[in-house]
C-alpha cells in the first residue's frame, strides 16, 4: 500500500535494467520500500541493476520478464504479486530504440520491434491493469515518447509503436478510473542514455534522473501525463499543427 | 453492493472497495460473499489514515443507531449497537444525566470505531482509555457465529478487540460504564503559557489529578524563544450550583449543532499555510485569557470544537491532512521538547498541536495510551519534506520507547509498529484464533503487516 504520501512499499520495474525505469525506481526508495523487483530479460544485467540499488530496509530481486513473451506475461506479473504482494507502482520500461530509418526498410525488424515496443506493451499493460483492479489500488506507470506526439522520419517505426502505445495507455487510465488503480503516462523528451549513446541530442534534451524526478512528482499530485521536461508539451502543441513540408524538414535529429 | 473510493478523514490514502451496508443479522450471509481480499467494518470514517479501507475487499458498514440504547440508571451503564454514534448517544444520554466515559475530539465516531481504536480524550489521565469502560461486547466472527466478551469471558479477545483496529471481527453491540453529570456544562480554567518548559513544568505539577480534563494546544508557528506557546484548559463537568441562574432552568439543555460546513471547492493547495497558520495561532493565543478559573463552556465547545464546522478537513485542499501523534514515556521531557523544536523548525505549518498527560495504560495489547506525554499533529499533506520529517520523528520517538497512533497513522512502516508494539505477536496469536482465514483486512493492516507473523 502506498502510504500517504504517495510513498510505496513495492516497485516493479518491467524492463528492470532501463536507465528510466532504475532512475523512477530509485527515486521512488523511502523508508516504507518493502521490495523493489527487477523484471528483465537478461539477468546478469539485471543482477548488476539490483546491486545499483540495494539499501537498508527492503529487498531487491529480479525476476525473468520478456517484453516480446505475451503469452508469459500473466503468469509471471502474478508469480511476482504472489510473492511481494500488492504492487504499489509497476513502471512499464521496457522498449527498443532500433536503428533509425533502417529498421523502416527491414520488414522483420520492424515487426520485431513493434511486437515489443506495442504488443508486448498492450500485453503487459493489461496484465498489471487486471491485478491493480483486483487489489483496488496501484498505479502503472507506462513509459511513452514524444516521439509519439507527431512521429518524425529519423525514427518512424519507434516512434509509432509510442504513439500506438501512449493512446492504449491513455485510454487504460480511463477505464481504470473508478476502480482505485490508476495510469500516469510519462512523455519524455531526449533522453541521454546507453540507449541513445553517440546519437545526436535533441533540444531539450534531458536524463534519466531528471525524467525520474518529474515522474515522481506527477505521481504524487495524482498527474494523467507527465512531460519531461515540461517545457516540450508547449513545444509540441506548436509542432503537432506543423505543416507536413515544414514537420518533414524540421531538423530534429 | 458498489465499487466506492474510501479514504479516511485526512483525504489521503485513497483505495477501492466494495461498500455494503448491512444489518447486523444479514452480517453471516454477506460475510459468505468475502473473497480473498477479505471484509472489514467500517464506522463514520474518522480515522485519519487508511484504517477503515479494505481495498479490493468488502468494506461493511453496520446499520444501527442510538434509538434502540437501554439505560441501566442503578448501574450507571449504557448498551447500544456498535453503529451508533457518540454523537447520538450523547443526544440521549445527557438530558437524562449521563455522560460517555471518554470522548475524542469529535462526536461523530461511532461507539464500535471507539473500541476498535481504543480512542482517548482529555481526561486519560484519571480515566484511562475508551476500552477501560467498556464492561463487555458481542462480537461477530469471520465464520458467521458471535463471540460474548467481557473481562472474564474469553478476556484475551476481549482485550484484543479493543485497540484490534477492527481486525478480530465487527463489533455488534456494547455495554459501557457512564458518568453520571449534574448539568452538561463544563467548569473550565485557562491558562496562557509562554513557552513549552514551563508548560510541561505546569502539566506536571500534581494539579492535573485534580481536574477530570487537562488538556494544552501548542503554537508551532512560533518559534526562538516563543517555542512551544501555549495554552491549557482543565476542566470538570459542572456542578448544579456553579451555573449561573439562567443556566439552572434547564440544567442538561444539550443540543450541539453544526455551524457551516467547508464546501468542496478550496483551491488546489489547500488555505492552510504557513502565513495563515501562524496568523490563526496568534489570535488563538492573544484569545486565551491569561488566567481565568471556572468559565462555564458547553460540552461541544469544551470537547468537540471542530464539529462546529462540517468538512473542516477540505481546508487542507486536494492533499488532504495528515494527522500524527506520538507519545513518548514520562521522564522524557527532553525527547518531547526535540521533537517540538523539530517539527517548529521544518517550517511545516502544523495547525493544530494538542500535548497531553496519559495516564495508565489498559491490558489491551495494541491500545496506544501508556504513561507519558502525548502530541497530536495536523499537517497538510502536501508539505515538502513532510514524508522526510515524519520517519525522521518515528525515529526519535522510538528511540525513548515511545510509539504512534494507529487511528492517525498514514505513514509509517512495519518495522516502526514492530518497535514501539512489542505486545503485536501476542495480539496476533488471538487474533489467528478468533481468524484464522484472516478475513479481517483492512490497508491499515497489509501496510503495516499488522496480521503478518515475522
Amino acid at each position: 500500500m502506498d502510504n500517504a504520501f504517495g510513498q510505496p512499499q513495492t516497485i516493479v520495474v518491467l524492463g528492470g535494467t532501463s536507465e528510466i525505469g532504475l532512475a523512477i525506481a530509485h527515486q521512488l526508495l523511502s523508508p516504507v520500500t518493502r521490495h523493489v523487483v527487477l523484471a528483465c530479460r537478461d539477468l546478469v544485467k539485471g543482477e548488476q541493476a539490483a546491486a545499483s540499488l540495494r539499501g537498508d530496509g527492503f529487498e531487491v530481486s529480479v525476476a525473468h520478464f520478456d517484453g516480446a513473451d505475451t503469452a508469459s506475461h500473466e503468469r509471471v506479473i502474478g508469480e511476482i504479486a504472489e510473492r511481494v504482494g500488492d504492487l504499489d507502482v509497476v513502471v512499464l520500461a521496457f522498449g527498443q530504440l532500433g536503428h533509425g530509418e533502417a529498421t523502416g526498410q527491414d520488414v522483420a525488424e520492424a515487426a520485431a520491434l513493434a511486437h515489443v515496443n506495442f504488443t508486448g506493451a498492450v500485453s503487459a499493460s493489461v496484465a498489471v491493469a487486471n491485478r491493480l483492479r483486483a487489489q483496488g489500488h496501484g498505479t502503472l506507470v507506462v513509459l511513452s515518447s514524444v516521439a509519439g506526439e507527431r512521429v518524425r522520419k529519423a525514427n518512424f517505426v519507434y516512434g509509432s509503436t509510442k504513439a500506438g502505445l501512449d493512446g492504449f495507455a491513455q485510454g487504460l487510465g480511463d477505464s481504470l478510473v473508478g476502480t482505485g488503480a490508476r495510469v500516469l503516462v510519462v512523455r519524455p523528451g531526449f533522453v541521454h542514455s546507453q540507449m541513445t549513446k553517440g546519437m545526436p541530442a535533441a533540444p531539450f534534451a534531458t536524463t534519466p534522473d531528471v525524467v525520474a524526478q518529474l515522474t515522481v512528482k506527477g505521481l504524487r499530485a495524482g498527474r494523467r501525463t507527465v512531460w519531461a521536461p515540461g517545457i516540450l508539451r508547449v513545444v509540441f502543441s506548436v509542432l503537432r499543427h506543423l505543416p507536413g513540408p515544414v514537420w518533414r524538414r524540421l531538423p530534429l535529429g | 453492493m458498489t465499487r466506492t473510493t474510501l479514504t479516511g478523514w485526512g483525504r489521503t490514502n485513497p483505495s477501492v472497495a466494495e461498500l455494503v451496508d448491512v444489518f447486523r443479522a444479514e452480517l453471516p450471509d454477506v460475510l459468505k460473499e468475502a473473497g480473498p481480499r477479505g471484509a472489514l467494518v467500517r464506522g463514520l470514517g474518522r480515522s485519519y489514515g487508511d484504517a477503515a479501507q479494505n481495498a479490493g475487499g468488502l468494506v461493511l458498514r453496520l446499520m444501527g443507531s442510538a434509538t434502540d440504547a437501554v439505560l441501566d440508571r442503578e448501574r450507571a451503564q449504557v448498551t447500544v449497537s456498535a453503529g451508533a454514534s457518540l454523537d447520538e448517544l450523547l443526544r440521549y444520554l445527557v438530558p437524562r444525566g449521563f455522560f460517555v466515559p471518554v470522548t475524542p475530539g469529535t462526536r461523530f465516531v461511532t461507539i464500535g470505531g471507539a473500541i476498535a481504536s481504543d480512542i482517548h480524550g482529555k481526561n486519560h489521565h484519571v480515566d484511562g482509555s475508551f476500552g477501560n469502560h467498556v464492561v463487555r461486547m458481542s462480537l461477530q466472527l469471520a465464520d458467521g457465529s458471535v463471540a460474548e466478551l467481557s473481562r472474564t469471558q474469553d478476556p484475551e479477545l476481549f482485550w484484543a478487540t479493543i485497540g484490534g483496529m477492527g481486525l478480530t471481527g465487527v463489533v455488534l453491540d456494547a455495554t459501557v460504564q457512564l458518568l453520571p453529570v449534574e448539568t452538561s456544562r463544563m467548569a473550565v480554567d485557562t491558562y496562557r503559557i509562554a513557552d513549552l518548559d514551563r508548560l510541561m513544568a505546569v502539566m506536571d505539577d500534581g494539579e492535573d489529578e485534580a481536574h477530570r480534563y487537562s488538556v494544552a494546544w501548542i503554537d508551532l508557528a512560533a518559534k526562538g524563544a516563543q517555542l512551544g506557546r501555549s495554552v491549557l484548559t482543565r476542566g470538570d463537568h459542572a456542578r448544579f450550583d456553579e451555573l449561573p441562574a439562567k443556566l439552572q432552568t434547564d440544567p442538561l439543555a444539550y443540543g450541539p449543532s453544526q455551524l457551516v460546513s467547508v464546501p468542496p471547492v478550496i483551491p488546489r493547495p489547500g488555505l492552510l499555510n504557513h502565513a495563515t497558520v501562524a496568523a490563526f495561532n496568534e489570535l488563538w493565543f492573544r484569545k486565551a485569557p491569561k488566567r481565568k478559573l471556572g468559565g462555564i463552556e458547553s460540552i461541544s465547545s469544551f470537547f468537540h470544537p471542530l464539529d462546529m464546522v462540517g468538512q473542516w478537513t477540505r481546508f487542507y485542499g486536494r492533499s488532504g491532512l495528515v494527522q500524527y501523534q506520538l507519545m513518548v514515556p514520562f521522564g522524557q521531557e527532553e525527547a518531547m521538547r526535540r521533537i517540538v523544536e523539530r517539527v517548529a523548525a521544518s517550517g511545516t505549518a502544523s495547525f493544530l498541536a494538542v500535548l497531553k498527560r496519559f495516564g495508565a495504560g489498559n491490558e489491551a495489547p495494541l491500545s496506544f495510551p501508556q504513561p507519558g506525554w502525548t502530541l497530536a499533529l495536523d499537517m497538510p499533506g502536501g508539505a515538502p519534506g513532510l514524508g522526510s520529517l515524519l520517519h525522521a520523528l518515528d525515529e526519535m520517538v522510538l528511540e525513548v520507547g515511545g510509539r504512534n497512533y494507529f487511528a492517525k497513522d498514514a505513514h509509517t512502516s512495519p518495522e516502526t509498529i514492530r518497535r514501539g508494539y512489542p505486545r503485536l505477536a501476542e495480539w496476533q496469536a488471538v487474533r489467528r484464533r478468533a481468524d484464522p482465514h484472516g478475513v479481517w483486512q483492512s490497508d491499515l493492516g497489509r501496510r503495516l503487516r499488522l496480521a503478518a507473523e515475522d
